[in-house]
């Protein structure tokens, strides 16, 4: 395989926290505590979480918009952890984000002509007026909005074509990855069908590579090729799609994937359905060992002593890369 | 069965700046004891508001007319005094945003022991082991410290989980549950499910569950209603619906889920435009204008509800075609199979 466009090694975003009202403490949020991953190009990788897990804190260090504080991430080869703004700003049109709010991320006083070339204008403020203009018309031709529109404002469009504005902004630069954060979460269903197409077609058509951020197992179904599960910060799973949903091996990951709800009255009927007991616990004091281990159906005490690290399946029958972070993985995928 | 809740020709309208807005139009439908009925529609489709007129809740600007018969009595024309011995006993909601919907400033003690001081004449200690005891069984832990809680040291699951307690604490023979588990993650979903699940079972609740995700109709409902611009445009039972659509609308919804089975190799199925503007209808059918099949007819008239069983009804002018192609899909499946 060609080498990553995008490595992360051991991130780590820690916020310091005071905690009581009078008499504070100091204490540290771990938000993302030792992710590790590659990004290859024309890829789109997912990370699927419940919230306050950490996953929009990692897409947001991934892109320097938060800076980590341990670990490393490289993108093309370039080490640019802890890069200042300066640094950071002529990678930045390499590097784009889509985020979850789609009217709020719009300036509601410019036109959405003028939103869509603002990265074109701050990236490359040489290219005359009636070119900047053109592309702008041609980017909205892409992701499906009307380019007579252009002087409109984004209080006059819906969400979905809001949050195709944004895409068009992210894209006008034509970047090499773009980080999705919860891209379609508060669209309705129908429009959300729309939106999931768009951004495939757009992968394909540009040979994109996406870090696909989200909290529905089946949408992230549609869109990845490889899907991350993380949990408290710590990646539980990584492997390719067909892998993680058809054979998942990690406790949390089998309990995510069969409590998603399946739009069949027969198939729901017959499902067993694993519940998880209580909800997941601060990441200001997480669990000794492994993060996981109080919601955990199989944890032990060797869970509660020692944090499992991830670790690459080596069976004949495991699919590409496989990589589970559970003590108990071999034994409870054993027993049925 | 006894019918519990008998829904005859009620309209819900709004008056506007802009003029007025009709958020529901002419919906029928019973709900039988114990049953369980799932309203289906996107944001803006009336199926909150259909709820909101029947408990009384709809915003100042709001009227409703026609009749809701709960118990025998007709919900739309009680005064407020009697539609409160009624509200919160016999009849109670739970809401999509439990942090909205609980008193930031009041212990969840306080909020749960005065439903049952006022309509059960409780004095407060009975009232407040009762409402321990509602925390337990919903699965809320070491419920007996955490009653004298405030909500917001409550998790979005636990909020939701109190809610439910408190819709519950006078055993109501119908729950309306508006989108109830929209706002929670996956895992805290499916222990809000099954609580529902059971609730319905041991106590012979009916529930009706609003909301947008087939997947929850699929797992909790026996009856499902189809929402589309302020109108029903299908009913059935949840077999009926998922196995034999026949409005566009419900097909379309149907494809377009992304769904966690089945296959991933094609893009997904997306029902053309948006959604419709409620103040700025389409004539005619108000899904014309996104529907493949639509005819000069359906531009020009509103569909009638073409009623087939008892609670099996499509509101389209093109029904007896989709039935056909239904039918010869079913034929062709089989031959292939």
């Amino acid at each position: 395989m060609s080498e990553p466009i995008l490595k992360v090694d051991d991130l780590k975003v820690h916020f310091p926290v005071d905690v009581g009202t009078f008499f504070s403490k100091k204490a540290t949020l771990k938000a993302v505590d030792g992710v590790s991953f590659e990004l290859h190009e024309g890829e789109a990788l997912s990370v699927v979480g419940e919230s306050g897990c950490g996953k929009s804190t990692l897409g947001r260090a991934v892109l320097q918009l938060l800076h980590n504080t341990e670990g490393q991430v490289v993108w093309m080869g370039e080490n640019i952890t802890g890069y200042p703004v300066k640094a950071m700003r002529p990678l930045r049109s390499e590097m784009q984000i889509i985020f979850q709010d789609p009217l709020a991320s719009l300036d509601p006083r410019m036109t959405i002509g003028e939103i869509i070339a603002e990265p074109l204008v701050t990236h490359n403020p040489e290219i005359p007026k009636d070119q900047v203009k053109a592309r702008v018309r041609e980017m909205m031709d892409i992701v499906g909005l009307l380019p007579r529109m252009i002087n409109r404002y984004p209080h006059e469009f819906s969400g979905g074509q809001c949050q195709r504005i944004g895409i068009a902004r992210a894209m006008i630069l034509r970047p090499k990855v773009i980080v999705c954060d919860e891209p379609v979460s508060a669209l309705d269903v129908s429009i959300q069908a729309q939106i999931i197409n768009l951004l495939g077609e757009l992968q394909e058509t540009f040979g994109l590579s996406l870090l696909f951020i989200s909290h529905d197992l089946s949408i992230v179904r549609h869109i990845s090729h490889r899907v991350m599960v993380i949990y408290l910060g710590n990646v539980m799973e990584l492997a390719e799609k067909d892998a993680l949903y058809n054979a998942p091996r990690h406790p949390y990951t089998q309990a995510l994937i069969s409590a998603v709800p399946v739009p069949d009255p027969d198939k729901e009927a017959h499902k067993k359905r694993i519940v998880l007991k209580g909800d997941l616990p601060s990441p200001i004091n997480p669990p000794s060992g492994c993060v996981f281990r109080t919601r955990c159906l199989y944890a032990d005490h060797q869970c509660e002593q020692e944090k499992p690290p991830l670790t690459t399946l080596n069976e004949p029958t495991a699919k590409g890369n496989h990589q589970v972070a559970c003590h108990k993985q071999a034994e409870i995928n054993s027993l049925d | 069965m006894s019918i519990i809740l008998d829904v005859q020709n009620l309209n819900t309208r709004f008056d506007t700046p802009e003029g007025e807005v009709s958020a529901a139009n002419n919906i029928n439908f019973t709900l039988k004891k114990g049953q369980s009925l799932g309203v289906v529609g996107e944001s803006g489709s009336g199926k909150t508001q259909i709820f909101m007129a029947i408990m009384g809740l709809l915003a100042k600007n709001g009227r409703t007319s026609g009749q809701a018969i709960f118990q025998g009595q007709n919900l739309l024309e009680l005064p407020v005094a009697e539609l409160n011995k009624v509200r919160g006993v016999s009849l109670s909601m739970i809401f999509q945003d439990p942090m909205t919907s609980l008193n930031p400033y009041l212990k969840v003690s306080r909020q749960m022991t005065e439903v049952l001081i006022e309509h059960r004449g409780m004095g407060k200690k009975e009232a407040l082991e009762r409402s321990i005891r509602m925390l337990e069984l919903v699965g809320i832990p070491e419920a007996r410290k955490r009653v004298y809680m405030y909500p917001h040291e409550f998790s979005g699951g636990m909020r939701q989980r109190v809610m439910i307690a408190i819709a519950l604490l006078c055993e109501p023979d119908l729950l309306i549950a508006d989108e109830p588990t929209t706002a929670l993650d996956v895992t805290i979903q499916a222990q809000i499910l099954d609580l529902l699940h059971n609730l319905k079972e041991e106590m012979g609740m009916s529930i009706v569950m609003i909301t947008h995700d087939l997947g929850v109709i699929a797992g909790m409902c026996d009856q499902v209603m189809v929402m589309y611009g302020g109108r029903v445009v299908e009913t059935g039972t949840v077999h009926e619906i998922f196995n034999d659509a026949r409005h566009p609308y419900t097909q379309g919804l149907l494809q377009s889920m992304p769904r966690i089975d089945g296959d991933h190799s094609e893009d997904l199925y997306a029902i053309p435009g948006q959604p419709p503007n409620l103040q700025a209808l389409p004539s005619g059918c108000a899904f014309q204008p996104r529907c493949q099949l639509a005819s000069d007819q359906c531009r020009r008239e509103q569909p009638g509800s073409i009623t087939f069983a008892s609670e099996r009804s499509v509101a389209c002018h093109r029904v007896t075609e989709i039935i056909e192609l239904n039918q010869e899909e079913t034929v062709n499946r089989e031959v292939a199979l």
